[in-house]
């Protein structure tokens, strides 16, 4: 029970965290099309940390 | 003609992603505990499903239910118990049997060997985890041969590449969509995070590791079943590769921002050293769980819609059941394309940035 | 976390790697280090290409800048040639005018002088040919004169008084 409270305290961390990297990088591609390459790169791999910690809280708490 | 041909090859293509489901559909009937009782329930189905996320020691494609008899071939499995013990995994029966080598006796549980005794007796602990001896298990399991595959697909490829350019300086045929790839790597991947000077001592790694796990994602989404990049002990070794190159590129001004992060005031420093250290552990740490855990989230969400249409089947009949099934386990499967080469592309970008950050020479100070 | 180390399996971790290992070697060897290689020749080739092409348009603007440039010396070297041409034209025509003009000056000189020789001779001629004339004139009336003494002298004188000589 306080896994799956865990879980979805993790999951809406996590949710709230790409959301946030998702829109600054959609508004820094609409501001500057040109570096949309960049941007995405960089979103990516902020994104993919944050999910390695998610998941890393995710399973060290199953 | 020709348009004949591109037209027949993608209907060939979708029509694979079509039994993909399909077939995982129809192994879904599988089962292994009793004749004559498919699966239909949510149990049943859960179980099947955290059988096919683990490795198995055969290559199974059909199990018919009704009749009990699998459609597949077995794995050779070699134990270390003392000895080396090796012997065909047709002799577990998938499990139903005891297995005897050189007077041991072993079982197969859950998909693990355990050494038992003659009657094949598993006991089991609070946990419902067994409490029987395990000998070390060096088989040649499904996922190995899903490593094998993809080690020996990605030596056809890309030495034909590589034999390609000594006929000319541009590749022909298939290699030319290749060639591409190697470029993204070396150029979108190696070189902005090692370095111009650096990279090339990297790229060997970087792309072996690349294709390696593209590669074996992409299995993952066939129906054949592979599930090796879901597997912990895959990606832990993945992630060691990396957590070796990096330390072992290490130079002085990467251990100095370890032990002794410089500009910084001394009680600071004492307590960055600790953070440092944790932080070495953690990088490769979140590699393999994020590649594990992508990886297995994506099999099983594709495998519970596939689920569903069981499930679904007493509320919609069974045309919109699999209908909805279908849909859902489809669009699914398009993303999980997509996740297939992000994760590869991810665990890539992140090893090279690594990399990167080991071998960067800091000049401001 | 338990389950996960449950699900860990030593043997696969080994087999990995061992398959890795080889497959980074072999990779390397037999794909990898021709791939790059071939790429970077490659690449380096169309640097150099572009390098040269780049090289050439420049010789090839220079040549053009040149060109341009001899062209320019040479429509000078014309146009002062041609400038040059007329002033010899036009020198010479003021120097065989000139030349003229003194010959004719020359000849119109000798003329008057020789007229003016010629007039001083005939002048000359007359006054010996009036002297003659006279003298004859004289011995004529002399002749006739001299039957009448009287008339005789008063001829004479009225003659000479007649004749003024210039």
């Amino acid at each position: 029970m306080y896994n799956l409270i865990g879980a979805g305290l993790i999951v809406i961390g996590g949710g709230i965290g790409l959301g946030q990297i998702g829109g600054k990088a959609m508004e820094g591609i609409a501001r500057q099309p040109e570096a949309a390459g960049k941007i995405q790169t960089a979103m990516i791999i902020i994104g993919a940390l944050l999910e390695g910690l998610a998941f890393g809280a995710l399973i060290l708490g199953k | 003609m020709k348009v004949f041909q591109r037209s027949l090859k993608y209907a060939t293509i979708v029509l694979l992603m079509l039994t993909g489901s399909v077939v995982c559909a129809s192994s879904g009937d599988e089962q292994h505990k009793s004749v004559g009782n498919p699966i239909d329930t949510k149990e049943e189905i859960n179980a099947y499903i955290k059988h096919h996320l683990q490795d198995s020691h055969d290559f199974t494609f059909y199990t018919n239910g009704e009749t009990g008899t699998h459609y597949g071939f077995p794995l050779p499995v070699i134990l270390w118990d003392g000895g080396i013990k090796a012997f065909m995994s047709s002799k577990f029966h998938h499990g139903e049997t005891v297995a005897e080598s050189g007077g041991s006796y072993y079982k197969l549980y859950h998909g693990k060997v355990y050494k038992t005794d003659a009657a094949g007796t598993i006991t089991l602990d609070d946990h419902h985890h067994p409490t029987n001896e395990k000998p070390l298990d060096f088989s040649i399991t499904k996922s190995v041969v899903g490593m094998l595959f993809a080690g020996v697909l990605m030596l056809l490829l890309f030495s034909a590449l590589a034999r390609g350019y000594k006929k000319g300086p541009i590749p022909s045929g298939f290699a030319r969509v290749l060639e591409p790839l190697v470029i993204y790597v070396r150029d979108e991947i190696a070189k902005p995070n090692i370095g111009e000077q650096k990279y090339r001592k990297y790229m060997g790694f970087l792309l072996t590791v690349f294709f390696f796990i593209w590669i074996l994602n992409l299995l993952g989404l066939t129906p054949l079943g592979f599930n090796v990049t879901g597997n912990i002990a895959v990606t832990v070794c993945l992630a060691l590769f990396t957590f070796f190159i990096v330390q072992f590129s290490g130079n002085k001004d990467y251990w100095k921002h370890i032990f002794w992060m410089p500009g910084v005031p001394i009680p600071m420093k004492i307590i960055l050293m600790p953070i440092e250290v944790l932080g070495i552990l953690t990088k490769p740490f979140s590699l393999l769980i994020r590649l594990f855990a992508n990886i297995t989230a994506g099999h099983f969400v594709v495998m519970s819609l596939i689920g569903l249409m069981i499930l679904l089947k007493a509320q919609f009949g069974p045309v919109g059941s699999t209908g909805i099934s279908l849909i859902l386990t489809l669009f699914i499967s398009v993303i999980e394309i997509l996740v297939a080469f992000l994760q590869a592309f991810i665990f890539t970008m992140l090893s090279s940035l690594f990399i990167g950050m080991a071998v960067a020479e800091h000049d401001h100070h | 976390m338990d389950q996960l180390l449950n699900d860990f399996s030593p043997g696969l971790f080994f087999m990995q790697a061992i398959i890795l290992l080889i497959l980074i070697l072999l990779m390397r060897k037999f794909a990898w280090k021709p791939i790059l290689n071939s790429l970077q020749d490659r690449e380096e080739g169309i640097q150099g290409a572009l390098d040269a092409a780049e090289e050439a348009k420049k010789e090839m603007q220079n040549l053009k800048s040149d060109n341009e440039r001899i062209l320019n010396e040479a429509r000078a070297e014309r146009d002062g040639m041609l400038k040059e041409a007329r002033q010899l034209k036009d020198n010479m025509i003021a120097d065989a005018k000139s030349e003229a003009q003194a010959e004719a000056d020359k000849i119109v000189a000798q003329a008057q002088a020789t007229i003016a020789s010629e007039k001083k001779a005939a002048i000359a001629e007359l006054k010996n040919q009036v002297a003659g004339l006279s003298v004859e004139i004289a011995e004529k009336v002399v002749r006739n004169e001299l039957a009448n003494k009287d008339k005789q002298l008063e001829l004479v004188e009225s003659m000479l008084g007649e004749v003024t000589l210039n």
